[in-house]
């Protein structure tokens, strides 16, 4: 018998279509399409600056956009040469932790609902609405945050991040142990995970299997660990192993792993170098600054509306790196010096802006599902000639036809789920 | 250090076939001729060297320039733990390239993704049809002349 599983059916993470080849319950055979969330996110970026094109970038995995904004900027500063600030490079590695952990987070809610764990979905939907506070406070967005820009992030963490980052920590470290207890020996769940989809070693290096789905195979590879970048060689984390490559060790190293991230978060929040500015601080209005100006410089800060983007100017130099070729000036210089004004248009006008040096670079970052990485060729002009990105779960997907074939239709549900398949990633 | 010798090393081995290398922005690139795609990738793959990953695949339009189209394929060797980048030139006329399909699995998916995108055909793919755009697609949309809005035509509905 021939069933259709998608694009649009409720275990179906996004839309992805199955064609299952049956015998009674047993697959024969199967075809995955995919496809349905094509946008051409690669043709779009070519036509824009790259400056421009950070958005999208929050609409390729979009459970964990900070960790695609720090994929695609940190490829332009390699290119570009570009030092950032120790505190942005904490800001920056707390950020896709958070980013990871929520990642996890959505992914094993999704799978265990899927099995019937219903309140394991609940469980973790709370955790990860007290992540999201947390960005929420600091990026303005829960998911299309565009926070992490080219020379460092967009703004300083919220004064009373700590508080809100604590509490999360302690809630998602309370969901975790929860979720421990209620599906690690629970029979349902295992009969459906244990063993099912088996993958060894060898052939998920075959398959170019990233993150948590390759470590579940035993093999030790993280991009944190094998190429550190921000200031991950300088936390300690362990990188969580599985033995078989089935369901249930793909959901065990997730769940290990964020207890990894939270183990990092904690260290980073701790070393985190102190602001060097005071976080409310009197000024002098705009009107009035300009008034002044007109005769001299006015010496006193000037205080913008702190609904106003950017009006942080003394914090830009603890989160940004002060090359004003690569930066968007703070809004007070370009508010009232006629330098900060022509700095700005100069960044903005088409053809100026950013421009990296001839060539190509490849760069990755370990995102939620594994290396994200993305290849850009310049040439020399204010938009990319070619963006190219590698989604890691386009590589996880392609295995699945492997892994169902010759199951029940019913394991076809926790093995999708545990893949973490995210179409925005997968269709770019 | 060591990943210039590698590519020292390589291009000694094979004189005639490696055209370039450098290591532009710390990224090693070796540029080949395009039939020996094969067999450098089947001698990378195995020992000494072990680049048993294939992390990525993809294709850049060089509108205006002969060749046309470069072939761009990232290599991760998990041992050592380094990248390899191979680029292979192809021209507009005779846009064939060997299917990496015999060595590594994921590259079923990612040369459809480029034949897709590109219209580069892969000799010995055993199932090269599109995978994002429909059947019925006119055109590859990444290639430079392809208009960013052009429209496409309405296909019939299936009876």
């Amino acid at each position: 018998m021939l069933l259709n599983m998608g694009p649009s059916h409720p275990a179906m993470h996004g839309t992805i279509r199955i064609m299952l080849e049956l015998d009674g319950e047993r697959i024969l055979n199967s075809e995955v399409e995919v496809g349905y969330l094509h946008r051409g996110f690669e043709k779009t970026c070519e036509q824009r600056t790259f400056f421009n094109l950070l958005p999208y970038t929050d609409r390729l995995n979009y459970v964990s956009p900070l960790i695609n904004n720090l994929a695609y900027v940190m490829t332009l500063e390699k290119m570009l040469g570009l030092e950032i600030p120790e505190r942005a490079q904490y800001i920056r590695v707390i950020m896709s932790e958070l980013s990871r952990i929520s990642d996890h987070l959505t992914c094993l809610a999704a799978m265990a609902m899927e099995c019937g764990a219903f309140t394991v979905f609940l469980y973790k939907m709370k955790a990860r609405e007290f992540i999201w506070d947390v960005i929420e406070y600091t990026t303005g967005a829960r998911m299309t945050t565009s926070y992490i820009r080219i020379g460092g992030v967009r703004a300083d963490f919220h004064p009373d991040y700590q508080e809100s980052l604590t509490k999360a920590i302690a809630e998602t470290r309370k969901v975790l142990q929860d979720v421990h207890g209620l599906l690690d020996k629970n029979k349902i769940f295992l009969n459906r995970t244990r063993d099912v989809a088996l993958m060894p070693a060898e052939e998920a290096l075959s398959w170019g299997w990233t993150g948590p789905c390759l470590r579940s195979t035993g093999v030790y590879y993280d991009v944190r660990k094998a190429h550190p970048y921000l200031v991950y060689d300088r936390l300690a984390f362990e990188v969580p192993l599985g033995e078989r490559g089935d369901n249930f060790d793909r959901y065990m190293v997730r769940m290990k792993e964020m207890e990894q991230s939270l183990r990092i978060i904690e260290q980073a929040m701790k070393k985190i170098p102190e602001t060097s500015h005071r976080v409310m601080s009197e000024g002098i209005e705009p009107v009035q600054a300009i008034k002044a100006s007109r005769r001299k410089k006015p010496k006193e800060r000037i205080e913008l509306s702190p609904n106003l983007e950017g009006s942080e100017k003394e914090v830009y130099k603890d989160i940004m790196n002060p090359d004003r070729r690569f930066v968007v000036p703070p809004k007070e210089d370009t508010y009232t010096s006629i330098e900060g004004l022509i700095n700005h248009f100069k960044f903005f006008m088409k053809g100026h802006g950013i421009r990296p040096p001839q060539g190509e670079v490849y760069f990755s970052v370990e995102g939620g599902n594994g290396e994200l990485g993305f290849y850009i060729v310049s040439d020399g002009t204010d938009n990319p000639y070619r963006l190219h990105l590698r989604a890691p779960c386009f590589h996880v997907v392609s295995a699945l036809e492997r892994l169902i074939k010759g199951r029940y239709v019913a394991d076809v549900i926790p093995t999708f789920g545990s893949m973490n398949m995210i179409g925005g990633e997968l269709d770019r | 250090m060591e990943e210039k010798k590698i590519l020292e090393e390589l291009a000694q081995r094979f004189p005639k076939s490696i055209k370039e290398t450098s290591s532009l922005f710390g990224d090693e690139t070796l540029v080949i001729e395009r039939d020996f795609l094969l067999e450098l990738a089947r001698f990378l793959k195995n020992k000494p060297y072990e680049y048993t990953m294939l992390l990525d695949l993809t294709c850049v339009d060089y509108l205006g320039q002969e060749p046309r189209f470069e072939m761009v394929y990232h290599l991760f060797s998990l041992p050592a733990n380094r990248r390899l980048r191979i680029k292979v030139r192809l021209k507009e006329n005779d846009l064939a390239i060997d299917s990496l399909t015999s060595l590594w699995k994921n590259a079923n998916w990612l040369e459809r993704e480029v034949f897709d995108l590109f219209g580069v055909h892969f000799r010995g793919h055993p199932d090269l049809k599109r995978i994002f755009m429909y059947d019925g697609f006119e055109g590859f949309p990444l290639r430079k002349d392809y208009p960013l809005r052009k429209r496409q035509p309405r296909i019939p509905l299936r009876k």
